[in-house]
């Protein structure tokens, strides 16, 4: 039995169906990213996880219990809300202890914990001040030790750093995942950032227009994307998405790839024997920045490994890593090479394609072939 | 550049006086008024009749105020307005309060703990801020004598409650809906209730809209008539319907001191409460969204 199992979950407001039958399951000490587009329905599916909100139909089990008919306060759950929602009249330790409080905990007790939480985040000095005189980094350690405090079997967050200017976002971020590690509690983890998706998650649920598109693992999410909206999701720069024609190629396919004067066509290795009902037609060729590199001499040449020298039309210098931009069948797609190989716009590029990782998807229902 | 400045500067300077002037004029008209009567109020009735409107009293004295409140007649009784004084207030301040209260509840349901039809429900509450006071009074009337406090304290504290109701509810709904309800939502995770909410979270936040409230209603019951005088009879009735009649009853002379202390004196009560909270009552008007 899970931590938190949810089972066919629909939600309509006034007939317009925003969730349409979500199924989501994870256990004890796991934490869950619900991810995706602005509007796509996760603060909802939380709002209901939490209790606030009722479900039109499905079953949410938090343990080995079914919450739907119970309050929030019931559901042993603790919330961290995208604008915090400290209570503004109050201290940061009252803040703390309110729930504490109304659950009948001691005083002593009450201000022991006060201490532990305060220690954990860091916040001892800051606990009589009021939330209006505090920082939007203090105040997202406060929202954090007042859902500690009260230690709950689940933990929601909704966008809890999106408030957050993008250096302390990496360092929340940093630490909600060692308090995750280090208290093992079970997480359910708002975002629309993938960056912060792929780091925080040990499940991510890829959400679009109140569905789950795809439920795995970080690695899974990215190394096998069920569809063209989850692979162009997740990963920054996002996955190159090349219309192209399937081809027989020797006992195989391959795909037909032109750039400049060139053509090429790309063994589909990674495909296994997928694509061959696609001959003559056109798939979407997916393939991700750091599959296309540079080219090297040495080894790493095999049967996965296609090299082609293309036209480049724009350089991205980010650091460690330059973005080179070429044609490949009227699409710019986007190369990730080590900078000090990069040429300039203008030039040709020797360029070598790892295909092991490479995916087909179908242009019309975008579904993956291969 | 420099010129440009200059011209601003001047186009500016000219605002200003215009302004200023205006204030001063508009203060000064609804000043005057009151100097009249303060200063007729402190002097004897034949200084009054020798003299002019505007000059300053010769020997300024008490007496007529002393007379307004505790001897003048308001028809057959001569006992001044102390007792209708003390009238309005034993209704003004429950009225008050209790219209305060329910209207802070009212915002609180309309905005933080919506339902199925609640926006209907405000926007036909708002209907009773357009109701003319002169259309309530015969069903009121039925109303409370069928609830059996017709002609009673209690009565006029009803009937004041009822119709103060719709604006202190436009008050505190209108204020409330700047509150984000992220605040509500944690503090049901948090365990609280209704009530618990209500008091610990929502309440202390609300000082500024609460004395808007208060305000408000505090001047337009005080300052009530025509309620007071269908409503309430004899020895009952609030201190507008006793100045009324004080004015009004004819024994000889006109007493012109006497008349403008007793207008003054129920007049001093809603002033006391600007004076005393008016920094707060403008406040409370322009407050923006509560920064968490
Ligand atoms: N009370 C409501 N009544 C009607 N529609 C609603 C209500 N609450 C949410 N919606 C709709 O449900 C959809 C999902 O909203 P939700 O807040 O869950 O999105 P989200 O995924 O959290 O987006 P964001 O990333 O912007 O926070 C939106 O289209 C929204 O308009
Ligand atoms: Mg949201």
């Amino acid at each position: 039995m899970g931590a938190l199992s949810i089972r066919d979950v629909r939600k309509s407001y006034q007939g317009t169906e925003i969730l349409k039958g979500i199924n989501l399951e994870i256990e004890k000490g796991e934490l869950l990213i619900l991810v995706g587009p602005s509007g796509c329905g996760k603060s909802t599916l939380l709002s209901m996880i939490a209790g606030l909100d009722t479900v039109t139909s499905g079953e949410i089990r938090i343990g080995d219990r079914v919450v739907n008919n119970l309050s929030p306060k019931d559901r042993d759950i603790a919330m961290v809300f995208q604008s915090y929602a400290l209570y503004p009249s109050m201290t940061v330790r009252e803040n703390i202890s309110f729930g504490l409080e109304i659950r009948k905990v001691g005083k002593a007790e009450q201000q022991k914990i006060v201490e532990r939480v305060a220690h954990t985040l860091q916040i001892g000095h800051l606990l009589d001040r009021k939330p209006s005189q505090l920082s939007g980094g203090q105040r997202q350690r406060v929202a954090m030790g007042r859902a500690i405090a009260r230690d709950p079997s689940l933990f929601l967050f909704d966008e809890p750093l999106s408030n957050l200017d993008a250096k302390l976002r990496v360092e929340m971020r940093v630490e909600i995942k060692q308090l995750h590690q280090r208290m093992g509690t079970t997480i359910v983890y708002v975002t629309h950032d993938q960056i912060e998706a792929m780091t925080l998650g040990d499940k991510i649920a890829v959400m679009k227009a109140g569905e789950v598109q795809q439920f795995g693992t970080p690695q899974q999410i990215y190394d096998n994307p069920a569809n063209l909206f989850v692979a162009g999701f997740m990963g920054s720069p996002s996955m190159n998405f090349i219309p192209a024609r399937v081809e027989a190629m020797g006992s195989g396919h391959g795909v037909r790839l032109e750039s400049g004067a060139n053509t090429y066509v790309f063994p589909a290795v990674s495909a296994n024997g997928k694509l061959k009902s696609w001959e003559g037609k056109e798939v979407v060729f997916g393939i991700r920045p750091e599959q296309i590199t540079h080219k090297v001499e040495s080894g790493l040449v095999g049967e996965h490994m296609a090299t082609a020298t293309m036209p480049i039309s724009l350089t991205e210098p980010t650091g460690p890593d330059t973005l080179v931009l070429v044609p490949v069948n009227g699409r710019e797609v986007t190369c990730r090479v080590h900078p000090a190989h990069a040429r300039a716009p203008g030039e040709n590029m020797d360029l070598m394609f790892d295909l092991s990782k490479a995916v087909y998807f179908d242009p019309a229902s975008e579904l993956r072939i291969a | 550049m420099a010129e440009l400045f200059q011209t601003r500067n001047t186009g500016h300077t000219i605002g200003r006086v215009i302004v200023y002037g205006l204030l001063v004029l508009v203060c000064f008209y609804y000043l005057m008024p009151l100097f009249v009567m303060v200063t007729t109020s402190l002097k004897s009735l034949d200084e009054i009749r020798a003299g002019n409107l505007l000059s300053l009293p010769q020997d300024p004295n008490l007496d007529a105020w002393g007379k307004a409140w505790s001897s003048a007649c308001t028809g057959v009784q001569c006992e001044g307005l102390a007792g209708f004084f003390w009238n309005s207030v034993s209704f003004v301040v429950p009225a008050v309060l209790i219209s305060t209260l329910i209207g802070a509840v009212n915002g609180y349901v309309l905005t933080m703990w919506r339902f199925r039809g609640s926006d209907l429900l405000f926007g036909l509450l708002m209907i009773g801020c357009f109701i003319p006071f002169q259309v309530v009074l015969l069903p009121m009337a039925r109303t409370l004598g069928a609830m059996g406090i017709a002609n009673s304290t209690a009565g006029l504290v009803f009937v004041h409650v009822v119709y103060g109701l719709a604006f202190t509810t436009l008050f505190f709904r209108n204020y409330y809906v700047t509150i984000p309800d992220e605040l509500v939502k944690a503090a049901k995770i948090d365990g609280a209730g209704f009530w618990l909410i209500f008091r610990r979270i929502i309440l202390p936040l609300s000082a500024p809209i609460i004395v808007v409230s208060i305000i408000w209603q505090f001047t337009q019951v005080w300052n009530d008539f025509l309620f007071g005088v269908v409503f309430s009879s004899g020895e009952r009735q609030p201190i507008t319907v006793a100045l009324n009649n004080l004015v009004n009853t004819s024994t000889g002379v006109k007493e012109y001191n006497v008349d403008m202390a007793a207008a003054i004196i129920a007049a001093l009560p809603t002033l006391f409460v600007y004076v005393v909270a008016g920094k707060y009552f403008v406040r409370g008007l322009t407050a923006g969204a509560v920064k968490g």
